[in-house]
């Protein structure tokens, strides 16, 4: 596939640790408005590669590209993000002093250089924009409360909106349903879905009933690099999958 | 716009502690020039020196909350801008003496004729205007800090390795002042002031004036840090002292955040300096020694990290404590001070005022809680951090 029509594009991406291949010749493709689940044993290297994509960790080898031609593997953290790409971490990090509202602003997308934000004043559209992301992610009875004292639940929905807030192109969204009761999971899985479509996303999740609610095509990894991708009936039947993941 | 950035950083905290700088620039000048000597409510002079010295130190305390407490960045240097600002100011009252000197040499001060120098070196050209002096006592500690900070912050230097090497840089900066041939006068450092902007150093109008310029500063820098911590910049500040990975993946460059608070607080820290060098009277190299910078951290710690405030009532009581003990049991100041380190990480984690926060959280509160979105701004927050 040429990679001018593609949103990411991955090829060959390798990154080791101390001689261990976390990444091993890793190859994937997102098309612009798709939402993608990767599913994959501890340690496959599920986080690794949203690392290498927001330029947390330099590949060793290997070609990142967005939107078909800019390479990620040059740039810093804060530029990929700027390019429109957002990130949820595994483990929900809120900015724990500051109020939800206040956590949502600062995700906000505006511009983000010192002297911009020094003489910031929200505007009319900002607001409303907040507010429906606080509706979106039910948050709105709590924005005046500090995003330290939410639950567990709560905290990795306001980092969701967080992300919605930033506006990306591309969602890389790592385990957002850890720790959450069935009830929650529900609810996130719908809200991922209504995302899906304006944005890319890219949900990584070991929940296999949460990934069945997504509905979308799924990429297997194991050991640094893909294992099988489909739908999630069809990787679920692949031999292969069976014995190094399902199985177990 | 200004004034909007002013009023942002408003609260009732900032309200307290302004209105008692206002009512100390009123009542000192009254207490110490009109009030008669024998009267129980006159003051010296001396005393007016002594809490003109206090608040310089409660304006470096509170430039290094701007940077501790909001940034994270634990800086063991700090009194090395201070220490800059203050040879700034040292060397604009060195050539005000002018042919006064032991040598009467009107150009040249008294150190560089005893050490033969015949010409007055060019870094220090420009310092018989004051208002050149008064330009470099923010440029310099500003600029050290700026080239100090881009490497610093750009390597990712943070957390321990980052209060080591400022502490380094102090340090290194002590040793160069402490040597003769820098120019600087040496290991006495700059004295034997006689006036400033033509008036007498010794006057006690004079005096008082100083103390008040000192007041207007600390509260002109209260007003400047708090519209910062309350701005959207400032809570920038704040998510990255607890989470910079996360505030990077949102796409902000957290070094020119942190260069921003950091420079910002090193200019602080040298008008600080300058205003204390003329009111006690010389500037020496011992003002960067290590401790000078550890002292201010107690400060800031037993006041309260992260509150502003905190560090001006710190930098107050701890003083006053030190001018006590140094007066009657000089020999135990220096266990007085780490015992109540110690005992204030231990015991009063957010310090001073987060006990006061803590007592007040206890009592019933007024109905502060709005849950109106348009009320959300900026010096809630503020607020919410001193309690
Ligand atoms: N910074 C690192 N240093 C050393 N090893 C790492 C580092 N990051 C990840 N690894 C290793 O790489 C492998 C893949 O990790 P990770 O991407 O977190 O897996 P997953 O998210 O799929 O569970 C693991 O064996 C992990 O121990
Ligand atoms: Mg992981």
């Amino acid at each position: 596939m040429s990679a001018e029509s593609t949103l990411l594009y991955l090829d060959g991406v390798s990154v080791s640790f101390d001689g261990f291949k976390a990444l091993n010749s890793l190859s994937l493709v997102m098309m612009p408005g798709e939402m993608r689940a990767i599913i994959g044993p501890n340690g496959a290297g599920k986080t690794t590669m949203m690392d290498v994509i927001t330029g947390k960790t330099r590949p060793d080898t290997g070609t990142i590209l967005f939107e078909g031609q800019t390479d990620l593997t040059r740039l810093r953290e804060a530029a990929i993000a700027n390019l429109g790409i957002g990130r949820k971490f595994q483990r929900p990090t809120v900015f724990e002093p500051h109020t939800v509202w206040d956590n949502l602003e600062l995700a906000l997308k505006a511009p983000r250089r010192p002297l911009k934000t020094l003489t910031y004043a929200i505007s009319r559209d900002d607001r409303s924009r907040i507010e429906e992301i606080l509706d979106i992610t039910r948050l709105s009875p709590l924005r005046s409360r500090q995003a330290g004292s939410l639950s567990h639940g709560q905290k990795q929905w306001l980092e969701i909106g967080m992300l919605l807030a930033q506006d990306p192109k591309l969602l890389l969204v790592d385990e957002p349903v850890a720790g959450m009761t069935d009830a929650e999971t529900e609810q996130t899985a719908e809200l991922l879905c209504s995302i899906a479509g304006k944005h890319s996303v890219i949900v990584v999740e070991h929940d296999m009933s949460f990934v069945r609610a997504l509905g979308v095509k799924v990429t297997v990894l194991a050991e640094g690099s893909v294992l099988a991708e489909g739908s999630l009936d069809s990787v679920s039947a692949n031999a292969q999958v069976i014995d190094t993941y399902l199985g177990r | 716009m200004l004034l909007r950035f002013f009023l942002m950083g408003l609260d009732r905290k900032a309200g307290i502690v302004l209105t008692i700088l206002a009512i100390l620039a009123v009542a000192v000048p009254v207490m110490t020039l009109w009030v008669p000597a024998d009267s129980p409510f006159h003051l010296s002079v001396f005393t007016v020196s002594l809490l003109g010295k206090y608040l310089c130190f409660a304006l470096l305390a509170l430039a290094l909350d701007l940077v501790w407490g909001y940034c994270g960045i634990l800086s063991l240097g700090h009194a090395a801008f201070f220490a800059l600002g203050g040879y700034a100011m040292g060397m604009y009252l060195m050539r005000q003496i002018g042919p006064r000197g032991v040598y009467g040499n009107p150009e040249l001060p008294d150190f560089m004729v005893f050490l033969n120098w015949t010409e007055l070196p060019w870094y220090w050209w420009g310092f018989d205007q004051f208002w050149f002096a008064a330009l470099m006592v923010l440029v310099v500690p500003g600029a050290l800090a700026f080239a100090f900070g881009w490497f610093a912050f750009r390597s990712r230097v943070t957390g321990v390795y980052l209060s080591i090497i400022t502490q380094a840089l102090t340090f290194a900066l002590l040793l160069a002042f402490f040597r003769n041939d820098m120019g600087f006068g040496g290991n006495n450092g700059l004295t034997d002031f006689k006036d400033i902007l033509g008036y007498d150093i010794q006057a006690d109008t004079t005096r008082v004036a100083l103390f008040v310029a000192t007041v207007a500063a600390l509260a002109l820098s209260y007003m400047i840090a708090s519209g910062v911590i309350a701005s959207k910049l400032g809570k920038v500040l704040v998510a990255l002292r607890d989470a910079e990975s996360r505030v990077r993946f949102m796409g902000y460059d957290t070094e020119s955040y942190k260069l921003f608070a950091w420079s910002l607080s090193a200019c602080m820290a040298g008008v600080a300096g300058a205003l204390y060098v003329p009111q006690v009277g010389i500037i020496n190299p011992s003002e960067f020694a290590p401790a000078s910078s550890i002292e201010a951290v107690i400060w800031v710690a037993v006041g309260g990290r992260g509150t502003l405030a905190g560090g001006i009532l710190g930098a107050v009581l701890v003083n006053m404590g030190k001018s006590y003990f140094t007066g009657a049991l000089p020999e135990l100041w220096l266990f007085a001070l780490g015992g109540l380190f110690v005992a204030v990480t231990l015991f009063l984690p957010k310090g001073l005022l987060g006990l006061w926060g803590q007592l007040t959280a206890k009592l019933p509160r007024r109905n502060k809680a709005s849950p109106l979105p348009n009320a959300q701004p900026a010096n809630q927050t503020a607020g919410q951090k001193g309690a």
